[in-house]
Order: structure tokens, then sequence, then C-alpha cells
């Protein structure tokens, strides 16, 4: 379907707002299920420790708790979580049995009546800890002597791989120049405001488990099934659950596991709501922690000839499906460049933290961060101006669809044409003469530029890349679309949503399919039980996966109603003309026969229904991911996501001359992500996107002692900006649909934050270039800039 | 256990309740879990996100950080009281909705409360001062723009009104 269109690409408001406005959105901590108990967590205050005794009496004997619970009992009674990669030696519970792994891993969980009295309780729990020896630094903990993480598995190294792609040793050899550097993504998250939280019920009448959480997750509800060891039918999660932000992260397992064996044991509805120390500590949701050894391979011309990049990935104590995030950047491994050869070699290794979960872009954002500053070493080294040298390598057009070495093809791109845009916005000359007069007058002042790629579509390819028992070649998702009596239309999805509109987004693309006024469409979820299959919105894949099924289903119920009428009105199905809902015949505008008569005779009269139709006006759609399906092929080849968005970032920094403090004061975005279904959803998300990227640049980081402890476990010390630290920001839109998907949509959750880090680090390494140095590590504290530019100073002296 | 209970009377989006509550019982807690006010909510009950965000006697505070007895004898508005008396949206809840100034709708009812706070004294906010006021209150979705916009928008709306 190609422009224009009806309600696509319009400012359209959206249906999610009024709820929430007016306080009305229904959050799992708003759920209050009659007698409902909850949950308090006792945690480990040691970084490794062996548990030599735990004494609950003093706990339990206080009125209004109802239970204790230990690692010895949770782990007779329910499975391990599944991990993401092959590591059988790596155990993962909610509690911790005999051994604690880092600071702030669950030891026991006390049910009460009130969370304050399980809080009460918590404090009577006596745990007796045996020291043990802890690692924290992942370049320790990858050697051999390092204290192990899990002895059973012999080694804290989960994976370590070395792809080549291309003729990598030869564009070396042969490259006119090299170069090497390392930078470092620090540990960030995607920190929602809202924390998790989880609320469980047994049915024990119709023997289902009922659960509402705050969750964003694939395969949820069958993970949660295996660990309690029920059929995958027992499990109900209700999908109608307003999510308080995620951008990744709510993957709940081990709390909801931990609270859905508890109402089970306990026959009372129970539930766990994260405060936000649990959430920031234990709760298991700390981001990509990573090191990148870049070199370089390159002509005088500025051609990029190869690259090599090794990551290595501290994911802290468990696995999860954190080594994972190192597989997905290889579906962009050379960024939006021609870069015919690259050396991939991601290493997962785990260290006394908390564990890593999957964040915003997969892993995408840090590893943008490290060749977007790779290709500013590169013109630095060559002299050579940043944006021409990003212009000699950035794909063309007309070279589309493009296939990198990895084995994933770009489906479409302009990529000249939005950095073109977004320099006009900025006003680029002006905006050089700007941060020269800074200069000039005394100040720190620079531009940072950052061109990347958004890869969408969310799909699984990169899972058996890196574990090659698993062979799972579909991500697919889906919807129901049904037509009621009346003739009002309800669509049906399949999975929560955290803030990304998806009801605004079904309504639209079913509105534009049956050119019916999408404000009068309703959406609902179901529950697991009810729902087609779906994976979540992860991986940047709702406008092309859910919009396709939307679109998909919408396309059968418009080619039944255009059957029931053509049958009604004698006419073949070619010859009806389909008009907001209402069927004509060609050149008889007045054989027809309305919305409302047709959904009457679907649901009512199938006595004329045509032959081989079902009555009733529904229709699915289960759609697989387009490009999907293929495994990877020895050289670790394989297409992962489908859809590639751009983004073209340019920034304008100032930092104090005294402090140090950085200043964003202009900041531009070209992005390109295809046809946008709703502008002002793609819009906010970019701008959010931008606004979490300047925060993992400059402000966020899980801090670690040297003993392990956690220092930043509070919105006092793990800095969120606020809307003073975030500038006005400019978006500048570029329409390149992609021939992949139903409208030309393309995926864009993760849009900005896939390259405002890099954009922003570059910018202050421009204003740090006059004093000939750089800082290579995120995120870029005042602290650490400020330290920078004294040493500076000292030796000048 | 025999918590000392304490009577509180608090005017609450214009109606009096009438409580008994231990003194350790957050503002916040009470309002969602006694009086089922689930629209005000909570992002790190140290003061810092401005989830909570209520109007105390006509000012923006954190519930988080006062006890229900603190609030004995005063005026409360929470996000379900900023609606117009027919049900309607008012003006900045209208705006919102028109910028799409959210995502989630988490931080959205403390964003209102703070901004409703700046309207009802400055009719004709600059940027800067809009910024400053929604400085306390942390969103993770929006980046603040279209928050900004919505609060700029209910603004001009509000002095044409006039």
């Amino acid at each position: 379907m190609t422009p224009p269109f009806r309600y696509i690409g319009k400012h359209r408001r959206t249906c999610e707002d009024p709820r929430f406005v007016t306080g009305r959105g229904r959050y799992v901590a708003d759920i209050a299920l009659p007698g409902m108990k909850h949950v308090a967590i006792v945690a480990s205050p040691h970084a490794s420790a062996r548990i030599t005794a735990i004494r609950t009496d003093a706990a339990r004997a206080l009125p209004g708790v109802h239970y204790v619970l230990t690692g010895g009992e949770f782990h007779a009674a329910t499975d391990a979580l599944v991990s993401g990669i092959d590591a059988p030696n790596m155990k993962r519970y909610a509690l911790a049995k005999d051994v604690v792994r880092y600071s702030g891993e669950w030891v026991a969980a006390v049910v009460a009546d009130t969370r304050a009295l399980a809080e009460d309780a918590a404090e009577l729990v006596e745990v007796d800890y045996e020291i043990l020896p802890h690692v924290i630094d992942p370049e320790i903990a990858v050697h051999s002597g390092s204290p192990l993480v899990h002895t059973a598995q012999g080694t804290n190294v989960l994976f370590q791989r070395r792809f080549v792609w291309g003729a990598v040793d030869k564009a070396f050899a042969q490259a006119d120049h090299r170069i090497a550097l390392r930078t470092t993504w620090g540990r960030n998250s995607t920190v929602p405001i809202e924390t998790f939280g989880v609320a469980a019920n047994w049915d024990a009448g119709q023997q289902v488990l009922d659960i509402w959480a705050s969750i964003q997750m694939p395969k949820f509800p069958d993970q949660t099934a295996r660990a309690l060891r029920l059929p995958g039918n027992a499990v109900r999660v209700h999908y109608d659950v307003d999510v308080g932000g995620s951008y990744g992260v709510k993957r709940g397992l081990k709390h909801t596991v931990l609270v859905a064996y508890l109402a089970r044991k306990l026959g009372m509805p129970v539930r766990f709501i994260e405060d936000r120390l649990e959430n920031m500590r234990g709760g298991d949701m700390q981001g990509p922690d990573r090191i990148f050894d870049m070199q370089a391979a390159f002509d005088n011309d500025g051609t990029v000839r190869a690259l090599k990049i090794r990551a290595l990935d501290d994911v802290g104590a468990y696995a999860g499906r954190a080594p994972l995030q190192l597989g997905k950047p290889i579906t962009a491994i050379c960024g939006p460049y021609r870069i015919a050869a690259v050396e991939y070699e991601p290493i997962s290794v785990m260290t006394n933290k908390t564990p890593q979960e999957a964040v915003r872009g997969f892993s995408q954002a840090p590893t943008n961060f490290a060749i977007e500053r790779t290709m500013d070493h590169i013109a630095r080294h060559l002299n050579m101006d940043r944006i021409a040298l990003r212009r000699k390598n950035l794909i063309l057009k007309e070279e589309f669809p493009y296939r990198i070495p990895s084995g994933s093809s770009y489906d479409s791109g302009d990529y000249h044409a939005v950095l073109d845009k977004a320099l006009q916005a900025a006003d680029y000359a002006s905006l050089i003469n700007r941060r020269d007069q800074a200069r000039a007058a005394g100040r720190y002042a620079g531009i940072g530029i950052a061109t990347c790629l958004e890869p969408s579509g969310g799909n699984a390819s990169f899972e058996p890349l890196f574990n090659p028992k698993n062979d799972t070649t579909t991500w697919m998702d889906s919807c129901l679309v049904r037509v009621d009596l009346s003739g009002a239309i309800t669509g049906v999805m399949n999975t929560s949503s955290s803030g990304q509109g998806h009801e605004t987004l079904v309504s639209t693309v079913i509105g534009e399919i049956l050119e019916r006024d999408p404000a009068n469409i309703r959406v609902v979820r179901a529950d697991s039980l009810s729902a087609l299959p779906s994976n979540s919105p992860v991986g940047s894949r709702m406008a092309i996966m859910l919009g396709g099924a939307a679109a998909g289903a919408a396309r059968k119920i418009r080619e039944t109603v255009i059957a029931i009428a053509a049958h009604n009105l004698g006419c073949a199905a070619s010859e009806a003309i389909y008009a907001n809902g209402d069927v004509s015949v060609q050149n008889y505008p007045d054989r027809r026969l309305t919305w409302d008569e047709i959904s009457t005779i679907a649901h009512r009269k199938y006595h004329q229904m045509p032959p081989d139709v079902e009555p009733g006006l529904q229709a699915k759609f289960v759609w697989q991911v387009p490009t999907g399906g293929s495994l990877p092929n020895a050289n670790g080849e394989v297409q992962i996501y489908p859809c590639y968005a751009f983004e073209a970032h340019i920034v304008y920094v100032e930092l104090d001359p005294d402090t140090a403090r950085p200043e964003i004061k202009q900041y531009v975005c070209g992005h390109d992500c295809g046809v946008m279904i709703n502008p002002d959803i793609v819009h906010g998300m970019t701008y959010g996107g931008i606004a979490h990227g300047i925060g993992a640049a400059l402000y966020e980081k899980f801090a670690y002692t040297d003993d392990g402890q956690l220092a930043s476990g509070t919105f006092m010390d793990y800095l969120i900006p606020s809307a003073m630290e975030i500038p006005a920001i400019s978006i500048v839109d570029h329409c390149t649909p992609s021939p992949l998907t139903t409208f030309g949509q393309k995926g864009s959750g993760e849009a900005g934050y896939l390259g405002a880090p890099a954009a922003v680090a570059n910018a202050v390494n421009d204003a740090l270039a006059p004093l000939g140095v750089s800082v290579e590590t995120l995120p870029m504290t005042q602290d650490a800039l400020w330290r920078t530019i004294q040493s500076v100073k000292k030796q000048r002296k | 256990m025999s918590e000392k209970l304490y009577n509180i009377a608090v005017e609450v989006n214009g109606v009096v309740r009438q409580a008994q509550v231990p003194a350790r019982l957050s503002l916040v807690d009470w309002l969602r879990e006694e009086l089922r006010l689930t629209g005000t909510h909570v992002g790190c009950e140290h003061g810092i996100c401005g989830a909570c965000s209520i109007m105390l006697n006509g000012d923006p505070v954190r519930a988080c950080l006062m006890f229900a007895v603190q609030a004995d004898g005063h005026k409360i508005t929470t996000v379900e009281g900023l609606a117009n008396a027919d049900g309607t949206l008012s003006v900045l809840q209208d705006s919102f909705c028109q910028t799409h100034g959210l995502q989630c709708g988490y931080c959205t009812p403390g964003m209102l409360i703070a901004a409703q706070g700046l309207l009802n004294t400055v009719s004709q906010p600059s940027e800067a001062q809009i910024r400053e006021a929604i400085g306390g209150n942390l969103c993770r979705c929006t980046g603040y723009q279209q928050i900004v916009d919505a609060v700029q928008l209910a603004a001009e709306r509000l002095a044409e009104s006039k």
C-alpha cells in the first residue's frame, strides 16, 4: 500500500493518552486482589559469600507474617530460569542457595499482610555468611586464575568467538593507514520510573495461575510455566496491564516465578513491587558494560577498508539473555558504511555484579558509539573533515539492497540526503563559527557528528549464532480483527505495551485498510491463554510486525466484506467498489450495500452468505518477520533484522571553563524510519531516545566499589537527566520507505538512543581537541572532564 | 500488631476524608492504598523522581516525603482532581493529549501537578521557566520536549480564554 494515506502519517491524537492524563492508567501496583499479601526481600550484603545459616524463626513469629521462603525449598520445587546461551552449569534462580554471587542478590522472601510488615520481618531474618573472593573487573575475570563466579562452570567466560567476514587481514596489510583505540561503554540501563512489579493468584478452581506484571518480554508465559513445572496452558498472563516504561529491561521472570510459587503454595494472591533500591540492585536490570578494542584500516582518501572489533562485555553474576546482546550488533556491524571486511570478537564474561538485562537497542548503541569514535579518530589521523570522511564511506542510495559482510542486507536508505538535511537544519557553517568564536573567547566548545543505523523488525536470528542448540528462525507477531453485529471494529493484540502507543498503531492501520475512522476502532489485549503468538515489543519491531499483522487481518476482512457484497449484489468481486466500508457495483452506484448491512449478513443471514465463507466477520493474521527464516552459515553469516532506519546527529556542546560542566547548546537529529504511522509517537520516542543517550554519554552509571558494593543505587547518585540537562531538540524527518513492509514503515522504538551517545561523546571530544586529549570512557562525567582538563593544564605549566 | 493509630481529616479533591492511620504511613501510600486514588504514582520513594507529586494547599509537593498524619487539616489535589467539574479534560490535560506529551504515562500525573503549579502562578511562562518547573520530575520516555510543548500550548490557550 502506498501514499497518499488517509490516516497514516497524520497528526492524530493517540487512544492511550486520555486515560493517563486523568490518572486512570492501570499499572500493576494499582491492581488490588482481595486478600492480597505482600513480599519483601532479604538481600545479600556481600559480593561473594557462602551462606552458612539462615534463621527465620523471629520473622516467622511476627503477627501478620505468613511465610518466609529460602533457597533450599525454592530450588527443590522449581526449575532454573532459561538462559540465552548454552551454559548448563550456570544455574539461575530467584533466590540464592548456599552461595551468593553479587551484593543485592535475593536470599529470602517474606510474605506478610502489608509491605511494611514484610519489611519489618525481613529485618528479623538472620543470615550467616562466609565471605569468598570476588571479582568485579571484567579484564581480571576473563583470565584463568580469577575467582570464579560459578565454580561449576569452570570459567567466567560464557561466550567467546572470533568472526571474520571478508578479507580482513589483507585489508589491514594493504591499507595506507591503521589505527587502534579503546573505548568503554559504562554500565547504565534504561531505569524506568516505574519499578518492576508482579501480582499472582492461583485459581484453584480452574487450576490456572493468573499473573499481572509490568512485563515486556518474549516467551514470558512459557518460561514462567517451565520454571514452575506447570503446563503452558496453566499460566494466564494478563496483558491489559499498563507498563510504566521499560525500553527493554522489564523482564522480571525471576520476580514472577518467586511470587507465583508463593501464591500457589500459600493459596493467597501475592504481589511484589520493587522499591527503588531493589530495582537498581537486585532487580537484575542493569545494562551492557563493555570495553571495545577497535582497529581500523583505511586509505589516504578516507576509504575505510576493514574494522577489527573486540568487545568484552561484563554481564554480571548470571547470564540471562545478556550474552546475546553481543549478537544483535552483527546485523549492522559496519554501521551505515561500505566497509567490506570486519572481524568481530565478542566475549561475554561474568563478574560479581548485578546481572545484565536487554537494554534499548540490544547493544546497538554501544557498538555505534565505538564505530563512531573510530570514525572520528580516523578523520583526525587523516586531518580530514569528519563529515567528508563519513560521506566517503556512507552507502549510496542506489546501492540498496546492500549486503554487509556479516550477512544481513540493508533494505533501503538515503543516508546522504538525511545528513544533508540535518546539516542544513543545524546551519552547520554558522555552527562552526559559533564554536570557533567560543573557543576564541576561552571556552571549550565542540561539535559532534554521528551517523548510524537502527536495525528494526526484531528478529531472533542471533540466537542460533550464539547457541548452536537453539535453532529459532521465527519471531512472529499477530493480530485478530473482529467486526461485530453492530458493525463496530475491535482489534485484538497479544502482548503488553510500555508507552509505545500500540493501541493507536493498531487502530490506525485497521482504519487505513478498512477506510473506517480509527477513533471508533477499539483495541484490546488478549491474555496469554487466548492470545495468538506474539514476541512482545522488543527489537524495534511493532510498527513493522504488529502493524503488518493488523494490516494483514484487516485486508482479510476487507476481502470478505467485498465477497459478501458481490454475492448479494450479483457481481464479480472484481467489479465491486469498496469505499469507506460500503460496497457498490462498478458503474452502478445505486447497487450498493452498506458496511452495517454487510456486517448483519455476516452475523445473521447465512442464507445470504457466499459459499465457503465463515459466518461472523473476523480474521487473524500471523506474520513472520520479513527476510527471517534462515539459520547462520558456518562462517556466522545470517540475515538478522529486516529493516534499517538511519539517523544523523549533530550536537553542539560547551564545557564550563572552570567546572567542566557540559551544556548541550544545540541538538539536531536527521531521522529516516520510512513511513511513520503516527509521527507524534515516532518523534516522542526519538526525543526520549536522545535524552536517554545523553544520560548514557554524560551522567548515568551503575558504579561499583572495589569490594563489589553498588555505589549508585538511588536517584541521588544514578543521575537520570532532567528537563534542565536535556536541551530543546530538533528532529528533521526524511522518508525512504522500506520495500519489505506493508506501508513502507521501519522501526523507531530505539531511535535517538542509538546515535546520541556517540554524537555527544564526539562533541565533547571535539571540545577537548584543542587540548590534545580525548576521553574514551562513558559516562563522561563532569568530574572526569574536569580532571582531564586539569591534567593538561598542569602539564603545560 | 497493635500499632498506634492517629485520627486525620484531609480535604482530598474537594472532599474531606477522615481516617485512622499509623504514624509511619506515607501520604502517597494512604492516597493510593486506602483512598484508592491510584493516579498518583510511586517512583523512587526518596523525593527525586516526582512521580508522586500532589498539590498541598495549592503547591506541588512530594507525597512520598510526607506522612499521612502530616496532611491532617490540609487540602490536597491529586491528578484525579485536575479535570473540570463536568469531568472533561482541563486545558492542561487536553494540551498533553494534543502534543502527545507522554508515552507510558507513569510520570504524567506528577508532570501535570508540577505544570499546573507553574500555570497557577505564571500566566505566560518562558521555555526556561517551564523546564525549571518540571525540572524536579523525571521522565524516561519523552525527553521532555512534548511536555514542554504541552505546557506552552496550555499557557497560550489559557491566555486566549481570558
